[in-house]
């Protein structure tokens, strides 16, 4: 122990790591997913919010210098893209999946174009909080390296729990997710619910991209998500809808997420790519356990599309 | 007094020889070109405002533009040579389409498929070119077709979302080229860019004589016009509308529905697959990550721009073929980055998606119905 090696032990310490460090981008997506499919609307466009997020945190960092400035435009941003979304679904007979899908090439398109020339600066990243001082042990301290956001985003879970059972807010949201006939008959706008359901979620979308960005894995460059959006609106699915589920679920995510470089540190190198896949590779193992033909699933807003 | 009325308005759901007959007949299929057309028109306008903010002239972009599209021979040909994956890729949406499913995994059955026909390919080496071809292609197909009724059967058998599990399934096909490309399969004289092995000049399709456009665009098209004719000219394409129409009627009178969307997935997969086996055996030569150029992605917007019609994908994918041709010359004469395509494509895809709620609202166009 005294120099530090702690053999194959590092893996699960290094799963244990990055179950905290990666699952902050999952988390928040899926937070936000969560209000707007509450909401009865899904948008799969949260992938492009979240490179669009990304780059606009890194963008404003260097030019700034202030990194939570960035996490505010990252998040300005994915509620700009959020409205679009809602605006263009407001729309007589427009379907929502598509826009999700068109929102996400133009996301990531736009975030391509406007990012092309914050490849090579370094921006200002977010400081982590030193939780592992007690150790003696580097891995375990670098483990335990924990972002300010990832604590915003465990405690937002059970907020949003509370929320979604008790406040007006959170009622008015379930209801014009499960009858939005009966959100009208109360004198409520649909239209309006949802916009500002997908406008938080877009906002929750962005600083997940912005953790991407300015902490880890802390650079801007084009491949810097692949997937991990589209994986967070999955994991909403067989979250059942809940806030609590969606933090579990992407705690699970992140540790899976970290299997591939906790493998490649010690020395596991054949097959790096398909630990690398396993996020993907789990988020369907799950669903086709979870999900069943015969019925719809359990706590599924009744207007979502998706499952119908 | 209810035959009163139930008379005139049959008289003139028979006759419709009457004044608007042209625009009875035709007002529908000028509505599927209008309003696409329209939708077009305003996202180039406002993809130029886009630029102009950059400092750039819009007209030099549209200029340029035209001219790296089809401005020249040359840049037709290069236009054509990428429209044929996206017509392949298209009909990867747009046949689970017509069953109302929406599929966008096309990306990962073009590098399933480009994997099975390489492989089969150097299985095959001592064997005649055209041989090696065939096999090639039955590979690309069945492994892409494969793929995509994976997600199909997962709809089907297990009530998983198809639009969420085929997403997934282009990150683990690249996943599984990335590892066999770099592991199992590759050659060891690949050293900046870990490759498998050339699958032989011999052995590669040529281009159609007189042009430097390879063969797959005939494939695409060819491929194309089978699904139209299977689609609305078979007793399998009808009942695949009946189910894509109304699930409960279909079931009622009988249609074996999981028959249709495994067979639908399959021929959608093949299809991206067969792209995958173009690209292969007329571009690359080998498989690489170069493969995973988006093809798939824009064949989705391709789809959704010839509103699912087979017919209207091949035309809609020689246009985007032509946006992302002119890419190059944008890149070098107006100092824009690589990505404007992808940004111009968004910004037709949004538009594309937001015109839908015009059909039916033309003042002109109402005499239809």
């Amino acid at each position: 122990m005294a120099d530090g090696s702690i053999g194959l032990w590092t893996v699960p310490l290094a799963v244990f790591g990055g179950a905290i460090r990666v699952s902050t981008p999952f988390l928040f997506v899926s937070l936000g997913e969560c209000i707007t499919e509450r909401s009865g609307r899904i948008n799969l466009g949260l992938e492009g919010t979240l490179v669009m997020g990304a780059m606009s945190a890194y963008g404003i960092s260097y030019l700034t210098g202030s990194p939570w400035l960035g996490v505010l435009a990252a998040g300005v941003t994915g509620a700009l893209l959020g409205a679009l979304h809602a605006g263009i679904c407001s729309l007589p007979r427009v379907n929502d999946v598509a826009v999700g899908i068109a929102l996400m090439l133009f996301g990531t398109g736009l975030a391509f174009f406007l990012g092309k020339p914050l490849i090579e600066p370094t921006a200002a990243r977010l400081p982590a909080i030193d939780f592992g001082w007690w150790s003696d042990i580097p891995q375990l301290r670098a483990a335990l390296q924990i972002n300010v956001l990832f604590l915003i985003g465990v405690v937002l879970a059970p907020i949003l729990y509370w929320a979604f059972r008790t406040t007006r807010w959170g009622l008015l949201i379930r209801t014009a997710g499960e009858s939005s006939d009966a959100a009208r008959a109360m004198g409520h706008s649909v239209l309006l619910i949802r916009l500002r359901a997908t406008m938080v979620g877009g906002f929750l979308a962005g600083i997940g991209g912005s953790f991407l960005s300015l902490f880890y894995p802390g650079s801007w460059n084009e491949g810097l998500s692949s997937g991990q959006g589209i994986t967070a609106v999955a994991l909403v699915i067989f979250a059942r809808w809940d806030p609590m589920l969606c933090l579990w679920a992407s705690l699970a995510f992140g540790g899976a997420a970290a299997l591939g470089p906790a493998l490649q540190s010690v020395g596991v190198t054949s097959g790096y790519h398909l630990f690398n896949a396993a996020p993907y590779i789990l988020t369907l193992a799950i669903m086709i356990i979870t999900c069943s033909p015969k019925r719809t699933l359990t706590g599924a807003p009744a207007e979502l599309s998706i499952t119908r | 007094m209810t035959t009163d009325v139930a008379e005139p308005v049959e008289a003139v759901a028979i006759a419709p020889a009457a004044d608007p007959g042209f625009l009875q007949r035709y007002g529908g299929t000028i509505e599927y070109i209008l309003i696409p057309g329209a939708a077009l028109v305003g996202a180039l306008g406002v993809f130029g405002i886009f630029v102009a903010m950059f400092g750039k002239n819009p007209l030099d972009l549209y200029f340029y533009m035209y001219q790296g599209a089809f401005g020249t021979w040359f840049s037709w040909q290069n236009t054509l040579t990428r429209a044929a994956p996206l017509i392949l890729t298209a009909l990867c949406t747009a046949l689970p389409a017509q069953l109302g499913m929406v599929i966008i995994g096309g990306e990962g059955a073009l590098l399933i498929g480009a994997l099975s026909a390489t492989s089969a390919a150097l299985m095959l080496q001592w064997a005649s070119p055209l041989a090696v071809q065939l096999a090639m292609a039955c590979a690309g197909m069945a492994g892409g077709g494969l793929w995509i009724m994976l997600s199909g059967g997962l709809r089907q058998y297990r009530g998983v979302n198809e639009t969420i599990s085929s997403l997934l399934l282009v990150y683990i096909a690249l996943a599984i080229l990335n590892h066999l490309v770099e592991g199992p399969m590759r050659d060891p004289a690949s050293l900046n860019k870990p490759s498998t092995r050339e699958i032989g000049a011999a052995n590669m399709i040529g281009s159609i004589p007189g042009t430097d456009i390879h063969w797959g665009l005939v494939f695409g098209i060819i491929a194309a016009i089978a699904s139209y004719i299977l689609i609305y000219h078979t007793v399998f394409g009808f009942a695949a509308r009946v189910a894509g129409g109304n699930i409960r009627a279909a079931k009622i009178v009988g249609l074996g529905v999981g028959k249709l969307i495994l067979t639908i997935c399959f021929l959608a997969g093949a299809s991206a697959g067969l792209a995958g086996m173009v690209e292969v055996a007329a571009v690359q030569g080998r498989t690489n990550a170069n493969l995973a150029a988006g093809y798939g992605f824009t064949g989705i917007l391709v789809a959704f721009l010839a509103r699912q019609n087979p017919l209207a994908v091949i035309p809609v994918a020689i246009l985007l073929g032509g946006i992302s041709a002119s890419g190059g010359l944008l890149q070098r004469r107006l100092d824009l980055p690589d990505a404007s395509v992808l940004v111009l494509q968004g910004i037709i895809f949004l538009f594309v998606l937001a015109s839908d709620a015009l059909y039916g609202r033309i003042g002109f166009l109402k005499g239809k119905s």
